[in-house]
C-alpha cells in the first residue's frame, strides 16, 4: 500500500502544480509532529485560546426518555462553537513553523472558515475564505464573524454554490499562491496528506473521550455516534477507538429529502451510505456522481454535511466493516434539533442534530448498546434562521 | 494521425506547432465540428478537445463557464468520441479533461475508446505521474500519448520523472495558476525552458492569447504554443465565431512559421 493511501482510497488527484507543495506538507509534517517545542505550543493554543478538554457531558433527560445512557462530547463549547478550531490551530501552528504568510480556506456552513478567521487573526496571518454563494445567504453570520476578525470572504457562484465549489475555488488561488500560502481544509477530504493531518489535529476529540468515559463509567461506550459530512468531528472521535473493536462507530450522513438522486442532483448527501467508487477533489473516495462521472449536486437542511463526497479514510473503514454508515433525513435531524434544545438546555447545530437524531431513532432497537456517545460537534445558534424559516414554511403549508 | 507524426513533419517545413483547445459541445458538437474545422484551417496543427467535467480544478472562469455550457448542451463522454469519430481533418487530436471520466468508463476502455474515435492523445491535469500507471500502461497498449506536465515549482526527480512517463509533447505550464488569458509569458516561459532538456517537443501553455506573446514564447525555445481561453472567448461570445476562430488561429501560426 502507497503510504498516501487507505485501502485503495486515498491517493493524490491534484494538478502538477500541487504536488511540490503537498510534498513540502507532509515533510514539515512529519518533522514537528512530535517536535515537543510544537507540541508545547500547540498545547498552549488548545488550552487557553480553544477552551479545551470539553467537557464529556452525562445527557440526563435525554438517557431517561431514550432508555439508554447518552453522553455528549461538547465540542461545541470549543472557542467558536464547533469542533472546527482543533484542526485550524493545529494547522495555522504548522504553516507557522512552515514560514508561510497566508492562510485560505473553504467552508460550508462557516464553522470552518470562522476558525480559520480565528487561528489567522490570533497567529497573525492574512486569510482569505471561499464560501458557496447559497451558503453565504443561509448562514451569513458566520460570513460578518469572519469579517470581523479580519478575514476576506469569497462567494463562490460556481456549480452548486455550497462548499463543493468553494473547495475548487480554494483550490485555484492555492494553485496561484502555493509559494507563500497555506491551504487549511477543514474536513478530512483533499490528497494526502490532509486526510491524515485533519484527523490527527482532531483525535484530540476522541483521547479525551477515552479518559473521561473510564473515568466516569468504568468502560468503553458501547457505540460512538458522529455525523459525517467530510468527516472531520467523525473521524476525530472514531480514530482513537478504531483498534477497540467493542466499540460501534456510526458515521450518520445527511439523508437530505430522500435517498434519491435526479439527473443532476442528489437529494441527499450519503455517499457513504450510497455512493460509488470515483476521484473527487483530490482522493479516490466514494462519491455522488452520474453513470459519467460527472459530480452530482448534493443536498441538505444543514450546510456543513452538504458535499458530494466524503474522506478516503470513513471511505476505507467503511469498506473494511470497521464503522457502519448509516443515515437519517432533514425531518429527523429537525426534530431532533427541538429535542435536544427542550430536553437538556443545549441547541445542537443540524449537522451533531443528525448524530442525536440517529440516537433516538435507534436507542430503543439495540444496536446501539447501553452506552452511548454523542459528539455534538457544534452548537446551533448558526442555524437558528434556517430553522425559523422552515418553521415558518411549514406554518405556511398547513394553513393553505 | 500520431502527434510524433506531426511535429516530424513541421520539422521538416522548419515550423513550430499551433495546439488550439476548444471544449465540446460548446455551446453544441456540430457547432464544435465546425470550430475545428476553422480551427485547422486557420493553422492549427493539433486540436485539444476538452472533454468537460463538472468540477474543473485546474482551469479559470473562461473554460468553467465554456464546461458548463457544454455539459447543459448535453455533452458526455458517448457524445464525444461519435463526435470526435466524425471529425476528418488532417490533424491529430488530443483529449483533455479530468480523471474522473476515465476512470469512471475504464482506464483501458478510455484509451481504447479514444484510438477508435481518432484520439492520439491525452491531458489530465488533475493526474500526476504517481497515479497514472493503470492510465498509462491503457494508453501504451493502445497507442494514445498520455501527456504529462511541468510548472514552475517542478524539479528535481519529479521534473525528470514526468519528461520519461509524457510522450507526444510535454505540457508547459508557463507560470502558476489555473487557465486564462495573461498579460506577460515571456520571462517565465524563458526560466522554466532554461531548466528542462528533453528530445520529447516542448508546448508551452496558460496565458498565451495573441500572436505577440505565441512569438516571444517560440523565441524563447519553445516547439509549441498551447491557446486555449482566447479561442473560448470567441466562442463564448456567439459572434461570428468560424471566421473569428480561423482569424486568431492563422494570427498565431505566422508566429509559428
Amino acid at each position: 500500500m502507497k503510504k498516501s493511501m487507505y485501502g485503495k482510497f486515498g491517493g493524490q488527484f491534484v494538478p502538477e502544480v500541487l504536488m511540490p507543495a503537498l510534498t513540502e506538507l507532509e515533510e514539515a509534517y512529519g518533522r514537528y509532529k512530535d517536535d515537543p517545542e510544537f507540541l508545547k505550543e500547540l498545547d498552549y493554543y488548545m488550552k487557553e485560546f480553544a477552551g479545551r478538554e470539553t467537557p464529556l457531558y452525562f445527557a440526563r433527560n435525554l438517557s431517561k426518555k431514550y432508555g439508554i445512557k447518552i453522553y455528549l462530547k461538547r465540542e461545541d463549547l470549543v472557542h467558536g462553537g464547533a469542533h472546527k478550531l482543533n484542526n485550524t490551530l493545529g494547522q495555522a501552528l504548522l504553516a507557522k513553523y512552515m514560514g508561510k504568510k497566508r492562510l485560505i480556506a473553504e467552508t460550508g456552513a462557516g464553522q470552518h472558515g470562522t476558525a480559520t478567521a480565528m487561528a489567522a487573526a490570533n497567529m497573525g496571518f492574512e486569510s482569505e475564505v471561499y464560501m458557496g454563494a447559497k451558503d453565504v445567504m443561509r448562514q451569513h453570520m458566520n460570513v460578518y464573524r469572519m469579517e470581523l476578525m479580519g478575514s476576506k470572504v469569497n462567494a463562490v457562484e460556481s456549480g452548486s454554490k455550497t462548499l463543493k465549489d468553494a473547495i475548487n475555488e480554494a483550490l485555484r488561488d492555492w494553485v496561484t499562491n502555493v509559494e507563500h500560502t497555506h491551504y487549511l481544509i477543514g474536513s478530512v477530504v483533499g490528497p494526502h496528506p490532509y486526510p491524515m493531518i485533519v484527523r490527527d489535529f482532531q483525535s484530540v476529540i476522541g483521547k479525551e473521550v477515552k479518559e473521561q468515559i473510564m473515568e466516569k463509567e468504568g468502560r468503553y461506550p458501547d457505540s460512538i455516534v458522529a455525523c459525517a459530512g467530510g468527516g472531520s468531528n467523525a473521524m476525530g472521535i472514531f480514530y482513537p477507538f478504531i483498534e477497540d473493536n467493542e466499540v460501534k462507530l456510526f458515521p450518520v450522513e445527511a439523508g437530505g429529502k430522500e435517498l434519491k438522486t435526479t439527473e443532476k442532483e442528489a437529494l441527499h448527501s450519503a455517499s457513504l451510505c450510497v455512493g460509488e467508487e470515483g476521484i473527487l477533489q483530490g482522493a479516490h473516495t466514494l462519491i455522488l456522481q452520474d453513470k459519467y462521472g460527472q459530480i452530482l449536486e448534493s443536498s441538505s437542511v444543514s450546510a456543513g454535511l452538504d458535499y458530494s463526497g466524503v474522506g478516503p479514510e470513513l471511505a476505507y473503514l467503511a469498506d473494511i466493516g470497521r464503522i457502519k454508515p448509516c443515515c437519517v433525513n432533514d425531518d429527523e435531524a429537525l426534530e431532533a434539533f427541538y429535542e435536544l434544545s427542550r430536553l437538556e438546555g443545549i441547541i445542537p447545530a443540524l449537522e451533531s442534530s443528525h448524530a442525536v437524531a440517529y440516537v433516538m431513532k435507534m436507542a430503543k432497537t439495540g444496536e446501539l448498546g447501553d452506552l452511548v456517545v454523542i459528539n455534538l460537534s457544534g452548537r446551533g445558534d448558526k442555524d437558528l434562521e434556517t430553522v425559523f424559516k422552515l418553521k415558518k414554511e411549514e406554518a405556511k403549508e398547513a394553513c393553505q | 494521425m500520431r502527434i510524433a507524426d506531426k511535429f516530424t513533419e513541421l520539422k521538416e517545413k522548419n515550423e513550430k506547432a499551433l495546439i488550439a483547445y476548444v471544449c465540446a459541445g460548446d455551446p453544441s458538437a456540430e457547432a464544435t465540428k465546425e470550430i475545428v474545422h476553422a480551427l485547422v484551417k486557420g493553422g492549427a496543427d493539433i486540436v485539444e478537445l476538452g472533454l468537460p467535467f463538472s468540477d474543473p480544478v485546474a482551469d479559470g472562469p473562461t473554460i468553467q463557464a465554456a464546461s458548463t455550457r457544454a455539459l447543459e448542451a448535453g455533452m458526455n463522454p458517448d457524445v464525444y468520441f461519435e463526435m470526435a469519430a466524425s471529425i476528418k481533418e488532417n490533424v491529430p487530436l488530443v483529449c483533455m479533461t479530468y480523471y474522473n471520466l476515465i476512470y469512471k468508463r475504464g482506464n483501458e476502455k478510455f484509451a481504447r475508446d479514444c484510438a477508435d474515435a481518432g484520439i492520439t492523445g491525452i491531458i489530465v491535469p488533475d493526474l500526476p505521474a504517481e497515479e497514472a500507471e493503470e492510465l498509462h500502461v491503457a494508453c501504451k497498449k493502445n497507442s494514445v500519448d498520455l501527456i504529462f506536465l511541468i510548472t514552475p515549482v517542478t524539479t528535481g526527480k519529479r521534473m525528470e520523472k514526468n519528461l520519461e512517463k509524457t510522450s507526444g509533447f510535454v505540457y508547459i505550464v508557463s507560470r502558476l495558476g489555473v487557465t486564462g488569458e495573461r498579460v506577460d509569458v515571456a520571462e517565465s516561459t524563458k526560466n522554466i525552458l532554461a531548466r528542462i532538456d528533453t528530445e520529447v517537443p516542448k508546448a508551452v501553455g496558460f496565458g498565451i492569447s495573441n500572436g505577440q506573446q505565441a512569438l516571444e514564447v517560440i523565441k524563447a525555445g519553445a516547439d509549441a504554443v498551447i491557446v486555449g481561453s482566447a479561442f473560448v472567448s470567441i466562442i463564448a461570445s456567439g459572434e461570428d465565431v468560424n471566421r473569428r476562430v480561423e482569424k486568431l488561429a492563422s494570427e498565431l501560426k505566422i508566429s509559428c512559421r
